[in-house]
């Protein structure tokens, strides 16, 4: 994985003290508060509904087991025991004393980490697959051009008052399990019919209170032309995107009144100019940072098989492992979901554990995906018992990967000052619920969003749960359709709302509708698709 | 009733006008009035209290005071999930104060 040269480390070190010092002028009322915000934000401290909460980076997910195990220290040190990671790729800690985040900050960027432009209007931490330099159907590991564009983008002069945060995916296959195409703008790293690697580039989607899907503005950019072209986007967007209506102000807005041929157009123009500036760093740049992303020395030879003579164990392997590019070998999903727990939470021990799992097992690395769980990427298949004992020990062992159990669920009224109800109950009382039907309903995938700001992608599940305020009580709408994958979709809504126990049920309802419905072994959504929402509505709704 | 809600600058914890002082408990609260959003104010201006604000209170069948509405008497309580992390984490019924 990348690590930090002298510039980045400097960069970083130079930035924490200039925080304390902001931080100091703040406490002894040298600034205002209107004054201090802006720079808190810029290091990723938010005020939410009961404390301070930080956002620290995970760059495209990847962690090493020393950084997890400094995120577990800084839950003991600074929080109350544990963080929450997000579907951002990211952790967020919900307890933190203002006066100890310059001490917090120095500790992290011992490690190699930051909490930098993980808030405000700039380009945020880019994500990508969760399997990368693992899944066996990517034709390259999508990380060293998340890292090139990580590097050029961060603390870019240009963008770092946008008019709105901006948000970039890498995924290098033809599956989709960052939700590519629900991004400001999604790269899918590609090779044209001459083999040649090159970048196709899909602007101007994303969730929130106007979801829309990134139509592809490119299908091929060359890849010794990829910061060029972002930078491109990013300059038509910056120079159009509308800043004075917020609600109206991310790129997708901008794609969709322009129409995708014109905004096309303009970024095809701007890039024309560019390339006579050469912008783009040299291609051995690309390879310096490529080095870091090298394949562990795999071993060869490995026994496929794998012992399954405990059934609960067959399950785990079945349902939280998929196929590895190497022989042998497989990434192990760590779910951070027991059955009615809380979605995305882990306990500072439960870091430590899956640091050292991941230094015992998987070549010293882990990922956070953006269904707020943990991936061991290569962890060879003789050693799937042992992890896993370990594992459910902890209580990390469920066997409900794209399950429905498999809940994301954004932190909503419990923790998040924008909620308009709360999203961590409904998903815990839906896990309890539908936990024991799992294998019956094979994979569902089901997300709850206590806003409509969308950070639990609710518009992106099969089952979708919008929490909303109805004169002062919280009310769940429920949407069917969704898909973040790469038959990306849009849920819709199926009608009026429901109290807390209504939505449950109502949840419960759809998955009796698909039980009902489904023939050849069609997943939710299929059925969902070939039947349409009225079956569904009829059911519910009387 | 209108009372005053805020955070401590340094902790970022929530906390409550009294009257003569900040409250992490809401209990403590008192109605400010028609003078809340003056109060507010000077004491923003004296670094006692981050970001505060005036909402609407009530007072429960017990007597005590609570925000009228769930966001705030959620963020008086803690996270509703978490009993362990909320300002009563020893009360097993305090979960049902908030609805």
């Amino acid at each position: 994985m990348y690590r930090y040269d002298q510039y980045d480390q400097a960069m970083v070190d130079a930035r924490v003290e200039e925080f304390r010092d902001q931080v100091r002028r703040r406490l002894e009322g040298r600034i205002t508060e209107d004054q201090f915000k802006p720079l808190r934000l810029q290091n990723g401290l938010y005020l939410q509904l009961h404390a301070y909460m930080l956002r620290v980076a995970v760059p495209y997910g990847t962690l090493n087991s020393t950084q997890m195990h400094a995120l577990a220290d800084i839950a003991d040190k600074y929080d109350r025991g544990y963080g929450h990671f997000t579907t951002r790729q990211n952790i967020q800690y919900n307890w933190i004393r203002l006066d100890q985040t310059p001490d917090l900050l120095a500790d992290l960027a011992k490690v190699e980490m930051h909490a930098i432009q993980t808030s405000g209007n700039c380009i945020r931490n880019i994500s990508s697959d969760h399997y990368a330099g693992a899944a066996a159907d990517e034709i390259a590991d999508p990380r060293p051009y998340a890292e090139l564009l990580r590097q050029w983008s961060s603390f870019h002069p240009e963008f770092l008052a946008l008019p709105r945060k901006f948000k970039i995916c890498v995924i290098a296959s033809e599956a989709d399990r960052a939700a590519m195409k629900l991004h400001d703008i999604g790269i899918r790293i590609v090779r044209n019919a001459a083999g040649e690697i090159g970048a196709a580039f899909y602007v101007g989607g994303g969730m929130g209170r106007t979801p829309m899907i990134a139509p592809c503005i490119n299908p091929f950019v060359p890849i010794d032309r990829l910061v060029t072209y972002c930078e491109a986007v990013l300059r038509v967007y910056n120079r159009h995107g509308r800043r004075d209506n917020k609600y109206k102000a991310r790129i997708k807005i901008l794609v969709h009144e322009l129409g995708a041929e014109e905004f096309t157009r303009q970024v095809e123009q701007e890039f024309a100019h560019m390339l006579a500036q050469d912008i783009e760093p040299p291609l051995a740049e690309l390879e310096r940072i490529a080095a870091h992303f090298a394949p562990p020395a795999f071993e060869t030879d490995l026994d496929e098989s794998i012992d399954r003579a405990d059934p609960d164990f067959a399950l785990w392997v079945d349902t939280n492992t998929v196929p590895h590019k190497a022989s042998g070998y497989v990434s192990a999903v760590i779910s951070l979901k027991p059955v009615g727990g809380i979605p995305g939470d882990a306990s500072s021990a439960q870091m430590r554990l899956m640091a050292d799992l991941a230094r015992q097992y998987s070549f010293d690395e882990c990922r956070v995906t953006h269904t707020q769980n943990i991936v061991l990427p290569h962890v060879r298949k003789a050693d799937l018992h042992a992890l896993w004992t370990a594992l459910e020990a902890a209580d990390l062992g469920t066997a409900n990967l794209d399950r429905a159990g498999d809940i994301i669920a954004c932190p909503g009224l419990d923790y998040c000052s924008l909620a308009n109800a709360r999203s961590i109950p409904v998903a815990q009382q839906i896990s309890q619920r539908l936990s024991p039907k799992s294998a019956e309903l094979g994979e569902l995938k089901i997300k709850v969003s206590g806003c409509i700001n969308a950070c639990g992608h609710h518009h992106a599940g099969h089952i979708g749960v919008l929490g909303v305020d109805r004169k002062g009580v919280e009310n769940y709408q429920l949407l069917l359709g969704g898909s973040e994958a790469e038959d990306t979709s849009l849920a819709k809504i199926t009608g009026p709302g429901f109290d807390e126990a209504g939505i449950v049920n109502a949840v419960e309802k759809a998955t009796e509708v698909y039980l009902a419905q489904r023939s050849n072994g069609e997943r939710f959504l299929d059925t969902y698709r070939r039947i349409g929402i009225d079956p569904f509505k009829e059911a519910i709704y009387g | 009733m209108k009372i005053i809600t805020g955070n401590d600058l340094k902790s970022g914890a929530v906390t409550w006008w009294t009257g003569y002082e900040w409250s992490l408990h809401v209990a403590d609260a008192i109605d400010a009035g028609d003078n809340a959003e003056a109060i507010a104010a000077r004491e923003e201006a004296a670094r006692r209290v981050n970001a505060p604000y005036v909402i609407a209170g009530e007072v429960n069948a017990e007597g005590n005071v609570r925000p009228a509405h769930i966001k705030d008497r959620i963020r008086a309580l803690g996270p509703t999930v978490r009993p362990d992390l909320t300002v009563k984490p020893a009360d097993p019924a305090i979960g049902t104060w908030v609805i």
